[in-house]
């Protein structure tokens, strides 16, 4: 990766939060993708087969039966009820009632329905094309994986030629501080900190004024996990949010919310209450090494129309993927 | 917990209420509703066929569509069969042998370490002598974590020394957890995600080691579908003695709660209520399912009451509230003693949605706003604490100033104190003065008397608790 900075800050595929095309990839980082996702996917995938297969098996015809045993199966891979019976539609418009089941036909319809609800969301805005160093804030609930994400994010614009700003905006939780400050130490990543209990606002403050006097290219805002049914939590962070605007003005900021794959029904609501408090630019959903299938992203996606940008594959700064909806679509019914 | 699952339902009710007499065909509409009501809620999808498929049988073989009172009857159905997903009531952990180790695992981010720290402080104020270990060699500052919750809760923790590794620290801790005398020893382990074989494998070696009276599975209460998976595959690998659901303070409609005991056959015993190290409460059954079903938890309201208020105090507060001398200073302290309790917002849940509970949405109430009339009455003197008459603007506003807020502010609290002292003369003050003479503790009254609005441990007004 030897691009100079100038040309990643303005092309990098991540920076300007836009799809990136093939051409950008580089061999290695394509084959890298598949083998990441399809391993982040693996599990769903195979367990979402079985399932289709068991609930067509036997069955001359697409039934009343049969879409219920579908729609069951789309509920239990966490695609959330209305998009199911959204998706269970959608099979009922495209396959006539009588007509022979086929497996293959089902995918293929599930597949381009869910993609087509993805690629529905709008991308993010193309990056400016300033010096001014890009901001990012990065908010979720408790226990979903901030501070991970953000070395990982860290980590990502960093092999793209980007000089790095962590600021330790978890001022809240035991160790959070000392969590980020220990990623900043093995990425070689500075990160501006202040004692714990402080106010998380007064951190943003710093980090933004040291972010300009080194001349980063990148601060990266960590925050406390917060329920968003707190609504003293939430205004804190409007708070932290008016501090950037007012601090970084003209400066591009955008705000991920990180979601954890293994939720429910809840990341909706998470995804609702946040964009409603400081308006989210993109999603960044993680954990997805497990079973879990992040089917509730794409509920995310269609309901509050926000990208999801990055998937969190793995444990290493290196597990970070870029999102790619036909992608994730295909390889979640194929 | 439970929000939105709690508003379908009435609603399905309300329906089922309104027909009079309920037809099969009613009653299958009824039930096509509450099996989406439960898959919204992220209950597991064969928990959720066999629960509705029960109370189909049941209401068709209990003769209750034939019965005067068809609605109540199914209603009562569908609470029975609430209380049997949820299970057994919650146990405190077992102690046995010396010391007595309780293992925790589960995913990542579930909230392990604070649920070590909650357990550490509940079974230290039982009159144990815990002891933590920090076990989670993997995530980042994990240990430095639990070192600074321990702290928090003044219970020693054992933590690894260099080069040592998982299986080290288990056999040195249950040495020098003998060796100092501790009681109970709680392993935090590293989070898992249990597709990882090997860490699986680590887990398993360090039960075999400090051979855990209690393996207990921490669960994040907003679990989808998939994840309630993982506790049933802990379960088979690691013979879980419970499951601790944590984050029940966020607006999870709850699926978790009602799936995992079906789906992994291990009991619920404790919930993780709250960002605080005492946030923690057995698990009861009974109690959730009403407030699934609208009807409120008074009895953990009235235990968080007992626990949480100088008895004594409180009925000194009440007795002067109903006297006519109730004065700002009393107004303080009776604040006071309600934050005791905790976040309003958590007492807020467990009321009955009826009466004037019914509008009080938890998520809005700022427990800030107890802080600042406090703030406002200790900016006041104490002929002014006394006597409110004699405020004039110049004094308000040097109150304001005094304790940062505003004109606007002090009128508030004084306008909420002077409706307090009008509504105590009124019907609701005899509601109140009758349940003083009947001797509840703290002046609470019981019964409908509390769906009428009659008070709050310390006698505050229900209808008008958040709006200071």
């Amino acid at each position: 990766m030897n691009k100079d900075e100038s040309q990643i800050s303005t092309t990098g595929p991540g920076g300007e939060l836009r799809l990136a095309d093939e051409r950008e990839f580089p061999f290695e980082q394509k084959k890298g993708f598949w083998k990441k996702l399809k391993r982040g996917l693996f599990m769903t995938h195979t367990e979402m087969l079985e399932r289709l297969d068991a609930a067509v098996e036997g069955r001359a015809v697409l039934d009343d039966e049969t879409l219920e045993y579908l729609e069951e199966s789309l509920i239990a891979t966490d695609l959330g009820v209305e998009t199911s019976l959204e998706l269970i539609e959608k099979l009922k418009e495209q396959i006539k009632p009588g007509e022979t089941r086929d497996l293959f036909r089902i995918q293929q319809i599930l597949a381009d329905e869910v993609s087509v609800l993805l690629l529905d969301a709008p991308r993010p805005p193309e990056r400016p094309a300033t010096n001014a160093p890009l901001v990012t804030l990065v908010v979720g609930v408790n226990g979903v994986g901030k501070t991970t994400s953000i070395a990982k994010l860290g980590r990502y614009y960093q092999q793209r030629g980007e000089k790095v700003l962590f600021a330790a905006g978890d001022t809240f939780r035991a160790a959070a501080i000392e969590q980020i400050a220990l990623w900043g130490e093995r990425l070689g990543i500075n990160v501006v900190r202040q004692n714990a209990g402080g106010d998380p606002a007064a951190v943003v403050f710093d980090a933004l004024k040291a972010g300009k006097a080194r001349n980063v290219g990148h601060v990266i805002v960590d925050t406390a996990g917060r329920l968003h049914n707190k609504e003293h939590l939430m205004k804190e962070l409007e708070k932290i949010k008016r501090v950037i605007a007012r601090e970084a003005e003209g400066w591009p900021v955008r705000t991920l919310l990180v979601l954890d794959a293994t939720t429910g029904h809840n990341a909706v609501s998470q995804a609702k209450e946040f964009q409603r408090a400081v308006d989210l630019d993109g999603l960044f959903l993680t954990k997805l090494d497990g079973t879990a299938k992040g089917g509730m992203a794409v509920a995310v996606a269609r309901e509050l129309r926000t990208p999801i940008l990055f998937l969190g594959v793995g444990e290493t700064p290196e597990d970070i993927i870029e999102f790619r909806p036909r992608e994730f679509a295909t390889a979640l019914f194929e | 917990m439970f929000d939105g699952l709690q508003g379908k339902l009435q609603g399905v009710f309300k329906r089922l209420k309104g027909e009079g007499k309920v037809s099969k065909e009613v009653l299958d509409a009824a039930l096509r509703e509450i099996r989406l009501a439960l898959l919204e809620a992220d209950v597991n999808f064969r928990v959720v066929k066999s629960f509705v498929q029960r109370i189909r049988e049941r209401a068709l073989g209990e003769k209750v569509l034939a019965s005067l009172t068809p609605a109540q009857q199914v209603i009562k159905i569908v609470k029975d069969e609430l209380v049997d997903l949820l299970g057994d009531e919650g146990q405190e952990i077992q102690i046995a042998g010396s010391p007595s180790v309780t293992m925790l695992c589960g995913l990542q981010g579930s909230g392990k370490t604070t649920t070590a720290g909650k357990l550490a402080l509940r079974l230290k104020e039982q009159g144990r002598h815990p002891v933590l270990v920090a076990a989670d060699l993997q995530r980042a500052a994990a240990v430095e974590q639990l070192v600074q919750v321990a702290a928090q809760v003044a219970v020693p923790v054992i933590t690894p020394k260099t080069r040592e590794g998982v299986l080290d620290v288990a056999k040195r801790s249950l040495k020098e957890a003998k060796e100092r005398g501790h009681d109970v020893m709680i392993l935090d382990s590293a989070g898992r995600l249990h597709v990882d074989d090997t860490l699986m494998e680590e887990l398993q070696k360090v039960s075999d080691i400090v051979r855990p009276t209690e393996t207990l599975f921490v669960a994040d209460a907003m679990t989808g579908q998939d994840a309630v998976k993982s506790a049933q595959q802990f379960a088979e690998s690691m013979s879980l003695t419970g499951v601790i659901l944590t984050k029940t303070d966020g607006d999870t409609r709850g699926g978790a709660a009602l799936s995992i005991r079906t789906v992994a056959q291990v009991p619920i015993r404790y919930l993780g209520t709250g960002e605080k190290l005492q946030d923690i409460d057995l698990f009861h059954p009974e109690r959730l399912a009403s407030r699934i079903l609208g009807m409120g938890d008074v009895l953990s309201l009235i235990e968080k009451a007992e626990q949480g208020l100088d008895a004594a105090e409180t009925e000194r507060l009440a007795r002067r509230m109903v006297s006519q001398e109730f004065t700002l200073l009393d107004l303080r302290d009776q604040l006071r003693q309600l934050r005791k309790l905790g976040p309003l917002s958590s007492l807020l849940e467990l009321m009955p949605k009826v009466g004037p509970f019914k509008q009080l949405d938890p998520s809005k109430v700022d427990d800030g706003e107890l802080k600042r009339v406090e703030a406002i009455i200790n900016s006041m003197t104490p002929l002014e604490r006394e006597k409110p008459a004699v405020l004039n603007a110049k004094r308000k506003k040097r109150i304001a100033r005094g304790s940062g807020n505003r004109v606007q502010d002090v009128n508030k609290v004084l306008k909420q104190y002077m409706a307090m002292r009008k509504m105590m003369k009124g019907k609701q003050g005899k509601l109140f003065r009758k349940a003083m003479k009947g001797g509840l503790p703290g002046g609470m009254p019981g019964g409908d008397d509390l769906f009428g609005g009659g008070g709050l441990p310390g006698g505050f007004p229900g209808g008008q608790l958040p709006k200071f």
